[in-house]
């Protein structure tokens, strides 16, 4: 049983790794700007902005979290130091 | 007609990154550990491959378009952002480049290291796992893109076609020279795939939440111009900081 959970746990794992990747919060944050989207298209308002100013910020703050969050992986990356 | 060359142009360079990735490890294999067991591991990988292909491509055609252009699109543009957001970190400095030769003699090395066993019809057990996984790993990422970009734009057998034209392209010069491509501009076809995958997951995303793009399909290269100019404007913000702390660690280590 346990063997199956392993099996089970490690090919929901790779896909997870796949398609999310590294930042799990930019793939939660184009779902919300996805049902935005949704939601302001079923009104009178124009929708197609919202997905690329959701996209630009949510991209500019995952890269900022990248850099600021492990500074010694940071320059470990740059063994010409 | 523009959305279908910039579809096919954008699985070709993606299947020409993904190719030139398997190839490195499958060369490691063979040049290793022997033929035999290599070429039963990337024939394995090719049929499951196959497969998965014959499984997912008729039930993603199946749904009806504005469903699939949300769910489809939206997990392209996660995707797509995973690539670009690497591709942005590998240009500015933060992340190492991705270098195929010193991958080929790790590979190399790891596979010098294990002892040569019988393993039946698979050959060398070890050359033919390695050389399976390659193929699977990498050969996913080209069917996830053959099928979402095939299916959304309505035309599987063009993107196969252009899938099929990079694959045998980058066989065809590795089994010509048998080194691993390193010369392939790999990080800035990483960058470009990065870019068109994010644009066209927006495009079909919107489309299928209902939204109407202004000037309809002549938004999207204006759509994909915007993310390459968003994209490049990342990398000089990025390696602006990247140069400041690489000064700030130089004259930190000449203190006494």
């Amino acid at each position: 049983m346990s063997r199956v959970a392993a099996a089970l746990r490690g090919f929901g794992a790779f896909w997870w790794d796949f398609v999310v990747g590294d930042d799990w919060l930019l793939a939660a944050g184009v779902v919300l700007a996805l049902a935005a989207t949704a939601a302001l298209s079923r009104t009178d308002l124009p929708s197609w902005w919202l997905l690329p100013v959701a996209v630009a910020g949510l991209l500019g703050a995952s890269l900022w979290r990248a850099v600021r969050l492990d500074p010694d992986r940071r320059l470990g990356a740059r063994p010409d130091l | 007609m523009t959305r279908d060359l910039l579809m096919a142009l954008a699985v070709f360079a993606a299947c020409v990154v993904e190719s030139v990735e398997a190839l490195t490890i499958v060369l490691a294999a063979g040049m290793t550990r022997g033929w035999s067991g290599t070429w039963r591991g990337v024939a394995a990988g090719m049929v499951t491959l196959l497969v998965i292909v014959a499984v997912f491509g008729p039930a993603l055609t199946a749904l009806p378009i504005d469903v699939l252009r949300l769910l489809v699109g939206g997990v392209l543009l996660i995707f797509g952002l995973g690539w670009l957001r690497k591709a942005i970190l590998r240009a500015s400095g933060f992340v190492g480049l991705h270098d195929e030769a010193a991958i080929y003699d790790r590979e190399r090395a790891a596979a010098g290291r294990v002892d040569a066993s019988a393993g039946g019809w698979l050959g060398d057990p070890y050359a033919f796992t390695l050389s399976f996984k390659g193929v699977l790993l990498e050969g996913l990422e080209v069917v996830f893109i053959v099928l979402t970009f095939g299916a959304n734009q309505d035309d599987i057998p063009l993107a196969a076609l252009a899938a099929l034209v990079a694959v045998l392209l980058v066989a065809g010069i590795g089994v010509a020279v048998r080194t691993p491509l390193a010369r392939v501009p790999e990080n800035t076809l990483k960058f470009a795939v990065g870019v068109l995958l994010t644009s066209f997951g927006m495009f079909w995303a919107v489309e299928g939440a209902g939204g109407d793009w202004p000037g309809s399909d002549g938004a999207l290269p204006a759509l994909i111009a915007a993310t390459l100019a968003g994209a490049l404007a990342a990398v000089a913000w990025l390696r602006r900081i990247c140069n400041h702390e690489v000064k700030a660690y130089a004259s930190a280590a000449e203190l006494p």
